[in-house]
């Protein structure tokens, strides 16, 4: 076993890992950070992503012993500081972009590094975006709406609900 | 998952040691890798990681054309490319996902060789150079048929460098569930003549379209492929097209991207 | 100014804030004490027959705790079939026993037969890898004709020819059709397919079983749509578990779809592992167990044929239908291709004569059950395709060739030829609104505009009704089912006037918390915000039956309803009591228990806390405490329906197909909160464009799976649907539920899947390539190209 250190939400943590430990695992399991999902086992679901050094990826697909050091941020560190949501987390809220929650840290992770590289994308860019992160439940409608609305987009003309 | 020691070195001599051990293997950004070692089809003692070699990372002109370092991740040559190789860029951004693009690396896609894999057909068409921690060899020898290179044991990519070409495009169409090419072609004219790889299509993996590349190295357009045919005899047949299908889409393909070179 | 709370309003989702938060608890995110991991060793092979299973090598490794196998479990029963569906002959249905792990013979790719438990879920796995079995490898049955057609290959030994059954629906009605065809003007046929699928909850399945050594109780965390029916499942059928001994936990559960309804067996196996080892085990399943495993939706071959009048009057209607069950029986699988699927056979059409006949087919492959819409959309399919598969021969219009056929408002209730009565509908006015909305007579300039981009556009409709609300228990009952389909709800009123609501409906992404508390709020006229809603939990809530079949808010929140008046009318008790007056004379409305004709009143606080410190009560008239349950069976099914348009932009070159546009307009009766209607018309729908066109679950021809995971099995991404344009204004209330709804969680997979076909296959015959008549699901690029090209 190796102790493995990281930032995580801003946190210096640390874990014993071994070799084939996933980020993921490390996260849920070494740190109880649990709100990072993993619902695939071929990279493509997207449940389970994360910000590494502020670049989304998929925890999943990422040994926690090569992202030593790093700084990680988790759905668990996307509120802000007064507990209350964040603007991303609360455009989904607003626009229902959720129904049973289970992609859901991995959409807002996804998301939030959209909008971090391109402030103002159009409705095309956030649904090319979104391709590595796959939901059952809401037909995307709402979800890109909801990207769009936390980018400070007008919505206004995205047919209604 | 096999358990094994991970190791990560820091400079291309260091990474050249772990990996002459029995039973290592490189990882690069893992993106294939890992989905193969979770179904326990791999089972390396030693997974050398190239993620922590400097010198391996990052994109530059050159004696060579655009040089880019085997551990630059795909996000990065889609964003530093841009201005230098746009095909290059283009093609870097519509691999996998963006995930997937802020891991995944050139020289782990090119040392896989996946035939449905989007790079191996930039490197075959520029006729790039891939450098090794031991050699360098032409992408006419490099690429030896489906996941088969001429990368020999303990030798990795450090770095490949394309020629940059007077226009390029890459078009790909989506095998609908993975989003790799269900074929992709990438056509590059130079002043000595035009490329065309094609990706996706054969159980050989990446080749060169040379009956296209003779025709649009006479004429550069869309209209000089019109009598062409695709042999497709050797061509995958899976869930997701027949091998006539995938010969339509090389043509198409072609087509479109001279359209849009 | 759109209402803000209570019924009608698009009340924000509560459930949100720990869901984008990362506070979720769902059952892979529960540790328990000193617990370990199981790991599942499963078949490689489609069939083959066991002759010696050999641990021994596997138990001595390290980390390992138990190992148990089908001979473990083979004086337990049988995880059975919910309903009971005859032969037309009178033969009864074949049931072979479905044991919790394989015994004596695996039956398809994936089937367990052994469960290691140890103290890691890798040493689990190395073990498993390690266990030795002797294994003779026999003919895989695949497919359904053959199975039918050979007979000496057999899934199960016992059953001749691997038919389940051959169900004719409705029999007596069968010479009248056929002699209806005989003499039909003109008659249409059609041959399809509709695709096999896998479900997909995003969330993989789980289990813990804890066993207490002490009390004797066992505990089940699992990943279920209905905690209640699967704790009476392991408990009278498999495990024998007493009732009272056993609580089943369904927490915080990713998406279900159907297919999780149904008990599975490693639910039974952690249980009696963790009582064989005295420590909880816990099992998730990694995605390509799912798809290995998880209960498969749709798999129908059908022959349909439609009689018309040269008018396009629809005389007649007869379908034969092969359905896949796999391997074994899952819950409800002989349900669903029977009175899911045929009594849904008439449509929303006047269509006077229909006749269904449906073989279920043993086959090696993962069993095959309900899957959203369940049958429904497998009729709606058939249907909505030969309707315009039909109008295209005659020449009719096909908005006119619907209108045509279409139920009208005057004739509810009706009484269908296939055994259901519509309480109430106007197919019409959604058709109307449709039109309307999809700007249907735009569409040619449209067209026009595609086609100048070297695209070919085309429009495809969808007219379709469901039965949901399920279900009667008087009906169902008497069409085989072995269950009954009320629901409960306790309402309990806290001393200090707070309210937690119990509810036997169980929420896995439809909301459930915030609009069940709208709807209970509103009612009581007090704050939404002290209405707790309660689910998923054995211990705490009623005996109800879960959630699936649209049923939730019809007949769980129909419980909820009743259970409320219930309170009301207690409440009417106390506050006569309280307030010196006549029970009779006291009026209740705003929270307020007020005496009629009088400023004398009482809060619904005051009335609550009074109820738990009664002081003064006249105990032999008036008991304290204020906590109803009511249990609520449906006099009928629901009947949602509704008109979608598709229109398609499709590349001929590469047979490539962009969904343009998708247009809803349902009538789901009375809404309740318009976001979450909206929502899952949004979800139904992308998972009807999901079978349409990318999804598709094919095994090879020895039993193995070619789409084993989202490397082959395409999902739909966001790049794949555009923006729905969704309507619900078009409502016509339930007549017989006391909230007037109809439900909405299928409608969406229903009624989209031949929307998009019919609208590809019109922009190839508008395209000139008139030989298209039909291509089979999903239309991929690939198979649409081979149309045009074949």
């Amino acid at each position: 076993m190796t102790k493995v250190t990281m930032v995580v939400n801003g946190k210096s943590v640390s874990a014993e890992t071994e070799g084939r430990t996933l980020l993921s695992g490390y996260l849920r399991e070494g740190l109880g950070l649990t709100g990072t999902h993993v619902g695939c086992d071929t990279s493509q679901c997207g449940a389970c992503v994360v910000h590494v050094n502020g670049k989304a990826v998929k925890s999943c697909t990422i040994f926690a012993q090569d992202v030593a050091g790093a700084e990680v941020r988790t759905i668990e560190g996307m509120a802000n500081a007064d507990g209350s949501l964040g603007v991303v987390q609360q455009a989904f809220q607003d626009h229902h972009g959720l129904q049973c929650g289970f992609c859901t840290p991995g959409m807002v992770m996804s998301s939030a590094a959209l909008l971090a590289e391109n402030p103002k994308p159009t409705e095309a860019e956030v649904r090319h975006y979104l391709e590595g992160n796959i939901c059952r439940c809401t037909g995307y409608h709402n979800i890109v709406k909801a990207v769009l609305a936390a980018s400070g987009q007008d919505i206004a003309a995205i047919p209604a609900e | 998952m096999y358990d094994f020691e991970f190791v990560k070195p820091s400079t291309i001599a260091e990474a050249t040691k772990a990996l002459a051990g029995d039973g290592a293997q490189a990882l690069s950004g893992g993106q294939t890798l890992l989905p193969t070692m979770k179904q326990r089809l791999a089972a390396p003692g030693t997974l050398v990681s190239l993620n922590g070699i400097a010198e391996m990372k990052g994109v530059c002109k050159g004696d060579g054309g655009l040089h880019i370092g085997a551990a630059t991740p795909h996000a990065v040559v889609a964003k530093e490319a841009a201005a230098h190789y746009p095909a290059l860029a283009a093609l870097a951004n519509g691999i996998g996902d963006p995930a997937v693009r802020n891991r995944g690396t050139l020289g782990g896609s090119v040392a896989n060789n996946d035939p449905a894999a989007c790079y191996p057909s930039a490197v075959l068409a520029s006729g790039a150079t891939v450098v090794t921690n031991k050699r360098k060899i032409a992408a006419d020898d490099y690429f030896q048929g489906m996941f088969t290179t001429a990368l020999e044991e303990g030798e990795f990519i450090t770095e490949i460098a394309f020629p940059i070409p007077q226009k390029a495009a890459y078009v790909k169409f989506n095998q609908p569930a993975s989003r790799f090419a269900l074929t992709g072609v990438f056509v590059a004219k130079y002043a000595d003549g035009v490329r065309v790889a094609v990706t996706g299509a054969s159980n050989d993996g990446v080749f060169r379209w040379k009956e296209a590349e003779a025709a649009l190295s006479k004429d550069f357009s869309a209209a000089a492929l019109s009598g062409l045919t695709v042999d497709s005899s050797d061509f995958i047949h899976d869930l997701h097209g027949t091998p006539a299908y995938r010969g339509n889409l090389v043509k198409v393909l072609t087509a479109r991207a001279v359209a849009a070179a | 100014m759109p209402k803000d709370h209570g019924i009608g309003a698009s009340v924000k989702r509560r459930e949100d804030i720990r869901f984008l938060t990362g506070q979720g608890r769902y059952t892979a995110d529960i540790d328990l004490h000193k617990q370990t991991y199981a790991y599942f060793a499963r078949s490689e092979m489609a069939h083959a027959k066991i002759n010696k299973i050999d641990t021994k090598a596997a138990a001595a490794m390290p980390g390992v705790i138990a190992i148990m196998t089908g001979e473990d479990f083979v004086g337990m029963g049988g995880n059975p079939a919910g309903w009971y569906i005859p032969s037309r002959d009178g033969a009864a249905m074949k049931e072979p026993k479905r044991p919790v792990l394989a015994h004596g013979k695996v039956r398809h790719v994936g089937d367990a037969y052994a469960i290691v438990v140890a103290e890691t879920l890798e040493q689990a796995k190395d073990a498993a890898a390690a266990i030795e079995v002797d294994f003779t490898e026999l003919p895989a049955i695949v497919n359904m004709a053959e199975a039918v057609a050979n007979s000496a290959n057999r899934v199960h030994d016992e059953i001749d020819n691997n038919v389940c059954f051959d169900w004719g629906w409705i029999e007596d009605n069968r010479a009248a059709v056929d002699a209806a065809f005989a003499k039909a003007p003109h008659v249409t046929t059609l041959e399809l397919v509709n695709n096999r699928l896998v479900p997909n909850a995003m969330e993989p399945r789980a289990s813990i079983g804890d066993y207490d050594a002490g009390t004797g109780d066992y505990k089940l965390y699992t990943t279920s749509q209905n905690p209640h029916l699967t704790r009476l499942l392991i408990s009278a059928f498999v495990m024998g578990i007493p009732e009272n001994k056993l609580t089943v936990i369904a927490p915080d559960v990713g998406g279900g779809f159907g297919s999780k309804i149904y008990h599975y067996g490693e639910e039974a196996a952690v249980l009696a592992a963790s009582k064989a080892i005295r420590r909880p085990v816990k099992w998730v399943a990694e995605r390509s167990e799912s798809f290995l495993t998880d209960a498969h939706g749709r798999d129908h071959v059908t022959r349909i044929q439609l009689a018309l009048e040269k008018d396009g009057t629809f005389l007649a209607l007869r379908t034969e239908t092969m359905a896949n069950v796999g391997a074994y029986l899952s819950n409800f699988s002989t349900a669903t291709p029977t009175f899911l699927h045929g009594t849904l056979m008439a449509g929303p059409y006047k269509t006077p004569l229909v006749y269904v006949n449906v073989k279920a087919v043993f086959t090696n492959t993962a069993p095959v059950d309900a899957y959203r819409g369940a049958g429904r959309p497998e009729a709606t399919y058939s249907i909505e395709r030969i309707v315009d598969l039909a109008a295209d021969e005659l020449g009719i219009d096909k908005v006119e060739i619907r209108r045509k056929n279409l139920l009208t408002p005057d004739m509810f209730p009706y009484t269908s030829p296939v055994g259901l009565v519509y309480d109430v509908g106007n197919y019409q006015a959604t058709l109307d609104k449709l039109i309307e909305l999809g700007d249907l007579a735009g569409f040619e300039k449209r067209a026009a505009a595609s086609k100048a981009k070297g695209k070919l556009r085309g429009l495809g409709l969808s007219t379709w009704i469901e039965a949901c609300g399920i279900a009667p228990s008087h009906l169902v009952g008497q069409l085989g089912a072995r269950v009954g389909l009320y629901d409960a709800a306790t309402v309990r009123v806290n001393a200090t006037g707070t309210i937690s609501v119990m509810t036997g409906a169980h929420s896995h992404g439809q909301g459930h918390e915030t609009v069940f508390a709208q709807i209970v709020a509103e009612r009581l006229g007090i704050a939404e915000s002290a209405v707790e809603i309660v689910h998923g939990d054995t211990s705490k809530i009623p005996f109800g039956m879960g959630s699936y079949g649209s049923r939730s808010l019809a007949v769980a929140g129909s419980a909820m309803v009743n259970a409320v008046d219930k309170i009301i009318a207690k409440g009417k008790k106390i506050a006569a009591h309280m307030l010196e007056a006549a029970e009779g004379d006291i009026e209740f409305a705003d929270g307020k228990f007020s005496v009629a004709g009088t400023d004398k009143a009482k809060t619904f606080g005051e009335v609550a806390f009074s109820a738990y410190v009664p002081h003064n009560y006249p105990l032999e008239t008036l008991e304290p405490g204020l906590d109803e349950t009511s249990f609520y069976d449906p006099a009928n099914f629901t009947y949602p329906a509704g008109a979608y348009a598709c229109e398609v932009e499709v590349d001929p070159a590469t047979g490539h197909v962009e969904i343009a546009s998708f247009t809803c307009a349902d009538d789901f009766g009375n809404v309740m909160n318009p976001m979450i209607v909206a929502g899952q018309v949004h979800g139904g729908v992308g998972q009807g464009i999901g079978q349409a066109m990318l999804e598709n679950t094919t095994y090879d021809a020895n039993g193995q799976l070619l789409s084993a995971s989202y490397m082959d099995y395409a999902m739909p991404r966001a790049e794949d649907v555009p923006f729905y344009t969704v309507d619900h204004s078009c409502n016509t209330p339930c007549t017989h539920n006391p909230l007037g709804v109809k439900g909405c969680g299928e409608a969406g997979a229903i009624g989209s899947p031949p929307a998009v076909v019919n609208a590809v296959v019109d922009a190839l015959q508008r395209g000139g390539y008139k030989h298209v008549t039909h291509i089979d699901m999903p239309v991929s690029p690939s198979r649409v190209w081979s149309a045009i090209n074949g």
